[in-house]
């Protein structure tokens, strides 16, 4: 990216980090910022797609939902919770450490985040083996049934919900996996002392898309793990 | 800094100056560079040869349907013909067309910008693409796909036994490629406009990828979530999309629809804006109400989110709704008409000059007008009862894609060809091959309303007798169109090598991409142009030619 930048000026050598098609740094750490906002409200778009679906089929099917919502360990999503809220605030000073030309400070809180970001991933993978044991995996090895007999009828409509637990977490993890992926790298330039006042777009960057994913998840846990039950079980 | 003024007509012998094309050579010279000039070329390719995919079925289905009888395609084959035809058309060549060649190209020219904001991105984008259309070929090859372009739950779900699957993950795939290049193009139109260049002295031809950017930058991540609980749906049999598990069709229909809607307008947006720039350079005058021009591609833009629900008046959606989305389809009539009054206003009392580009333009404006009105009356609701699943349909859509979009494409690929080759085409070859296109989309296309408004109903290889003779004029056109076609790949190719050197301003057009040499250096301008003057100043221009001669 480096080897045309000596074509720029005669005056003073150009930052190793500009790319030759960007006339300063200034403009280059705006493109890259609007390009993230940009990549975000494409990804609000694939997330708001399949949670239409949910929706539809929520009012569709509640006491359906309620149970699904039901067989959550509701404990392990909190804490999910919360750690990627901690993980957004050690991400926030992150960004606001490279702003300082604190090194060790960028470096200190990347680890933190890749820490939370990493146990976030583990709780999850615990509560995707209980799901698997217990036979909540729609499709052909799907073999879980309700308590009470009286509402066996639901059983499909359970697993539709299912469809979208798995659909909508799977596809948070894989965002939260490439996330953790792009820190490591991040985590890296920082360590070598990449960053500094005039240049941590990178930073930023890492930044806004870990704080989409969390928002991604605060809105996750709420219409996964707590749905209340509207009267009493009725067959949908 | 000096500025670029706009009479600075430096004659270059395309082959004797430094220029992108012969920067570096070899293989990986080309596959892995950086450069939106070449990364257009390696689109053009790639969708020139899609195109060719896709016009083979297309002529198959002609073919086909010269007699009533179904005597050359079984009906399983033909089905698959139609769907591979649609899909490879439309995810593979028109969506890509226009912005991927021709944007990727003239984008970062028009804007004074030395690239794109993120050149790896957009060779991304092309290797997205590329991989995407392997697994279309891969779907033709192995035995095809029979479920229509649209992929309709429940029969892409649970009966159809073709490759639903691998063409689903072609199109989501490719569909990523597209999202990537409308980001490239939002945040370079931001962010990299030379200075001077402020939104309201861009050409018309950026307002419109701009507009277009924004619809495949929202509308596309739908329709990849929508394929996804698609092929989900496929491999789990869990009730998505099937009415027997408590799923729902119609919502397939709503979610294909709200990308596929929009998708037309991806389409036909930047063909808007090709025939903007056109009609501006053969007219020699500022697009009449550039403003409005501008905006009412934004407005088609936003509005085209508002309507997907007109394809599905026959579903069993509630009449209520139908009656919406049928009043807000009519609303998009409002800015394509402003489009169309204002082309028209251009050149009114203009000095018109009739070159290729400027011929395709017009072809563009007549027949988009065609494919527009006769969308209104299918967003009426009573008269797209009648005619749903008609011929009808099918003419009005190949009026707005084939007769809109590719009129422009070509037009803009003749218009930017000594641009991006430094050669010019020959004029008489291509005057005849857009005349033959002309004639040969509307003897086509043009039975196909009559027969539709009789009943013919789309989609079968076998037909009522009656129906004959309007089938063998339709078919006729398609030979026409098809000879149409193939010319302009001999002669532009031969123009290669046998074509005069352009130089940097053939057509005397105002515009940055006019002011670099053909084809333009590696870095597209030799030094940063400062721009002083509106867009389409061709009155500044011609009052600066005119002082010059004076002197």
């Amino acid at each position: 990216m480096s080897d045309l930048a000596f074509e720029h000026g005669e005056e003073h050598p150009p930052h190793p980090f500009l790319q030759h098609h960007f006339e300063d740094l200034g403009q280059q750490h705006e493109a890259s910022t609007l390009g993230m906002w940009a990549f975000l409200c494409t990804e609000i778009l694939f997330f708001g797609g399949v949670l239409l679906a949910y929706w539809v089929y929520r009012i569709m099917y509640p006491a359906a939902w309620a149970l699904g919502a039901e067989q959550q360990n509701t404990l392990a999503g909190g804490t999910n919770t919360l750690v990627l809220i901690v993980s957004s605030l050690t991400m926030a000073l992150a960004v606001r450490s490279a702003q300082l030309n604190n090194r060790r400070g960028t470096v200190l809180m990347l680890i933190l985040t890749l820490i939370f970001g990493t146990m976030f991933l583990g709780i999850k993978s615990y509560e995707y083996h209980a799901h698997w044991m217990e036979g909540l995996f729609p499709g052909a090895h799907w073999h879980w049934q309700p308590k009470d007999p009286a509402i066996s009828a639901l059983t499909p409509k359970v697993q539709l919900f299912m469809v979208f637990y798995w659909g909508l977490t799977g596809l948070h993890a894989l965002h939260m996996v490439i996330g953790v992926g792009l820190l490591l790298y991040i985590l890296a330039r920082a360590w070598r002392g990449d960053f500094h006042a005039e240049y941590y777009a990178p930073v930023e960057v890492m930044g806004l898309y870990w704080h989409f994913v969390d928002i991604v998840w605060i809105f996750l846990f709420p219409f996964l793990y707590l749905i209340p039950h509207v009267g009493a079980h009725h067959v949908g | 800094m000096t500025t670029t003024t706009l009479h600075d007509v430096r004659f270059i012998e395309p082959a004797k100056t430094r220029n992108y094309l012969n920067e570096d050579y070899g293989f990986f010279s080309w596959v892995l560079t950086r450069d939106h000039k070449r990364i257009a070329i390696l689109y053009l390719i790639s969708v020139t040869i899609m195109f060719m995919v896709g016009g083979f079925f297309a002529m198959m289905m002609r073919l086909e349907l010269l007699t009533p009888e179904g005597d050359l395609l079984t009906s399983d084959t033909y089905n698959k013909f139609f769907t591979l035809h649609g899909i490879v058309m439309i995810f593979f060549f028109l969506i890509p067309s226009i912005p991927a060649v021709l944007g990727n190209f003239i984008l970062p020219l028009q804007l004074g910008a030395k690239d794109l904001a993120f050149p790896r991105i957009n060779l991304l984008s092309w290797y997205l693409y590329i991989i995407g259309a392997s697994f279309g070929t891969y779907v033709i090859i192995s035995g095809g796909v029979d479920t229509g372009w649209t992929f309709y739950t429940p029969f892409s779900t649970q009966y159809s036994n073709t490759h639903v699957f691998a063409t689903t993950l072609g199109a989501f795939i490719v569909g990523f490629s597209s999202i990537l290049t409308g980001l490239n193009f939002i945040v370079t139109t931001h962010r990299m406009r030379a200075p001077g260049l402020t939104w309201f002295r861009l050409p018309l031809n950026v307002w419109a990828l701009y507009a277009t950017s924004i619809v495949m930058l929202l509308a596309t991540p739908v329709l990849g979530i929508t394929l996804i609980m698609l092929m989900i749906e496929r491999v789990l049999h869990v009730g998505i999309f099937d009415p027997a598990l408590g799923g729902d069709p119609l919502l397939y229909q709503h979610m294909f629809w709200f990308y596929s809607h929009p998708a037309v307008y991806i389409m036909i947006l930047p063909a808007m804006g090709v025939a903007s720039d056109v009609i501006a350079a053969f007219t020699r005058k500022r697009i009449f109400g550039y403003k409005f021009v501008a905006f009412s591609s934004l407005a088609i833009a936003f509005l085209g989110f508002l309507v997907w629900a007109h394809h599905m008046f026959v579903a069993g959606i509630s009449v209520y709704s139908a009656m919406i989305f049928a009043f807000l389809s009519f609303f998009v009539a409002v800015p394509s008409a402003i489009k169309v009054f204002n082309w028209t206003a251009t050149m009114y009392r203009a000095s018109v000059s009739w070159q290729t580009p400027m011929l395709y333009a017009m072809g563009f404006i007549g027949l988009f007008t065609i494919g527009g009105v006769t969308g209104l009356f299918l967003a009426s609701l009573g008269l797209d009862v009648h005619v749903t699943d008609t011929y009808f349909v099918v003419a009005h859509f190949h009026y707005v894609m084939v007769g809109g979009a590719v009129m422009a494409y070509m037009a803009g690929l003749h218009y930017w060809w000594p641009k991006i080759t430094g050669r010019m085409y020959p004029e008489w070859w291509a005057r005849l091959a857009a005349l033959l296109i002309f004639v040969g989309f509307n003897l086509t296309f043009f039975p196909q309303f009559i027969l539709g408004y009789l009943g013919m109903p789309r989609r079968y290889h076998a037909y009522a007798p009656e129906f004959q003779v309007l089938n063998v004029l339709s078919t006729a056109g398609a030979s026409v169109l098809a000879v149409g076609y193939a010319l302009p790949l001999v002669y532009l190719l031969l123009s290669l090598k046998l074509g005069r050197p352009a130089g940097p301003n053939p057509w005397g057009a105002v515009g940055l991409e006019w002011t670099t040499s053909s084809p333009p250096p590696k870095e597209n301008f030799h030094e940063t142009p400062v721009v002083t003057w509106e867009a389409y100043d061709y009155r500044g221009m011609m009052k600066a030619m005119g002082e010059t001669q004076n002197v």
